[in-house]
């Protein structure tokens, strides 16, 4: 029996798409959207658009409502303490910005910030940067053969001047849960603090934050289907604590002269200037309609596809995948073919995968690859989308060799 | 408007019976296999253009006021994109070159979207190289 989507229907673009000839297979790098967010979109604009957390208007009552249970409603999805652990942010990689500037002030020269090797320009580039004004070092956690971090050299590399511990949830080039339990043991017991990007993670399956036990977990919007330009931070309470402020102006200030001010706590004190409030009213919305689906179905639909992917890929002669990938996606290279003339006749084709260096350049680097091609899932994916990739491939192939 | 070089009006012949994206694709990588070989020496950082998702060199001086580039990639595709460019613009002087309409040129072709903000292929760099090189 053919694998069909139940929730195809619920995302408009996934027809559009497919009466323009797109197949739509890179969702990892953004999601198409459901029809729920657009709503929300829709009905706060037409309604009346308000600033948050100012003025004593109604709209500006009602947007600061929608705002507050947007919060609320992730904090539930992430199973936060409360929702006041929720920062809203620009994206994941400015969560990730505001961490290594607001965390700062806690890294001494000399000090370690531990990273993986399979880390996204995002959850390296801030912490390199940081590493570099404080002269501390940034130590590089190797993977093994299946793209999972290695915990022997883990244990070894994780010591009494780490401070600080930021690595993937999922990785978006090796499509592997990293082992993040273990992980975060080793961080704790020498002191440090925290970070999970969960950035590709977190649109799989529901992952829980007091169970979890990280200090910080960063997550964007528009890959767990909602808008862009939307992020969030959830922040344990009492780590949230240790953030120093980053970005100052707006409502982030309680009491300002012109020589000096006083700022809130989290979240308010990190949200400076008008907040994405239409995009984080479309996250709510959006979760509301993640939340009203049935997650083993949705689990049992992506790994019947993506077993589909993996059975496909391995099917036909030459082709190599990136590590061993378990859900989500699958990046591959292919003998004697460059990844970019691949990209160029699937394009020609209207398969929409994305090929090049997924902005893991030193992951790359560290496979001995110059690039690969990768396939991505969405939850409204189905059998047709692969087929139409397997052709199109074939014929690619076929006419590269 | 004045005449177009040999090879561009030979490209233009051939790639303009050219039905469907097989057919260009199969035109792409002939034409690619006919790039003058860059020789080991001048596959170097310096001639590297940055921003393509395939390696791309290109080389250029001016002979008798006349510009001759040569350029190679590792992409099959890309290497015949560079040997369409490059039979657009070779024997041109720097004046006649800055007057060229590179994306009327490729949109003859049937191969507008090569030179699309979004493309990652490295044509865009290529023709910024190009105008570094006669500035």
């Amino acid at each position: 029996m053919a694998l069909l989507s139940p929730w195809r229907a619920d995302f408009p673009a996934l027809a559009v798409l497919e009466a323009q000839g797109q197949t739509y297979l890179d969702s990892a790098a953004t999601a198409q959207k459901p029809q729920a967010l657009i709503d929300a979109l829709s009905g706060y604009y037409t309604c009346g658009a308000a600033n948050v957390h100012r003025a004593q208007h109604q709209p500006a009552e009602r947007a600061t409502r929608a705002y507050e249970d947007a919060r609320i409603k992730v904090a539930k999805w992430l199973n936060a303490a409360c929702p006041t652990e929720i920062v809203f942010t620009r994206g994941a990689t400015e969560a990730l910005n505001l961490l290594a500037y607001g965390l700062e002030h806690l890294i001494e020269a000399g000090d370690e910030i531990v990273i993986s090797a399979l880390e996204h320009h995002a959850n390296l580039l801030p912490w390199q940067q940081l590493a570099k004004r404080r002269n501390a070092r940034l130590q590089v956690l190797p993977i093994d053969a299946s793209g999972r971090i290695d915990l022997t050299a883990a244990a070894a590399l994780i010591g009494p001047r780490t401070r600080l511990l930021a690595v993937s949830q999922l990785s978006n080039v090796l499509g592997c849960w990293q082992p993040l339990d273990p992980l975060l043991r080793l961080a704790k017991a020498q002191g440090a603090l925290t970070v999970v990007d969960g950035a590709q993670g977190v649109v799989h399956g529901r992952h829980d934050m007091t169970t979890l036990g990280c200090d910080f977990y960063v997550l964007s919007s528009h890959k767990l289907y909602g808008p862009d330009g939307v992020g969030a931070l959830y922040g344990r309470g009492e780590s949230l604590l240790q953030l120093r402020h980053w970005q100052f102006g707006g409502e982030m200030v309680r009491i300002a002269d012109y020589q000096s001010a006083e700022f809130h706590a989290a979240p308010l004190g990190f949200e400076a200037g008008t907040p994405p409030i239409s995009g984080v009213i479309g996250l709510g919305a959006t979760l509301d309609y993640l939340a009203g689906l049935d997650v083993a179905a949705i689990e049992r639909h992506e790994q019947a596809l993506h077993d589909q992917l993996l059975a496909g890929l391995a099917a036909r002669d030459g082709i190599h995948l990136l590590g061993s990938p378990q859900v989500a996606l699958a990046s591959f290279v292919v003998d004697g073919v460059h990844h970019a003339d691949l990209g160029h006749l699937l394009t020609e084709q209207g398969i929409a995968v994305r090929s090049g260096n997924h902005c893991a350049m030193p992951l790359m680097k560290h496979l001995g690859l110059d690039g690969a091609t990768r396939v991505s899932l969405g939850l409204y994916n189905d059998e047709t989308d692969l087929e139409r990739f397997f052709s199109a491939l074939d014929q690619s192939l076929a006419l590269l060799r | 408007m004045t005449a177009l070089p040999q090879a561009a009006a030979e490209a233009l012949d051939t790639f303009g019976q050219a039905s469907g994206w097989e057919q260009r694709a199969r035109l792409l990588m002939q034409w690619g296999e006919r790039l003058e070989p860059l020789d080991e020496s001048e596959r170097s950082e310096a001639n590297l253009v940055s921003g393509c998702e395939s390696r791309v060199w290109l080389v250029g001086a001016p002979h008798a006021g006349r510009w001759h580039f040569r350029a190679a990639s590792d992409a099959r595709l890309i290497r015949g994109l560079l040997a369409v460019l490059l039979a657009r613009v070779n024997g041109l002087d720097a004046g006649e070159l800055a007057g060229v309409d590179m994306a009327d040129w490729f949109n003859r072709l049937g191969l507008s979207r090569q030179l699309s903000p979004s493309r990652s292929n490295g044509m865009n760099a290529v023709l910024q190289r190009m105008r570094e090189l006669t500035g």
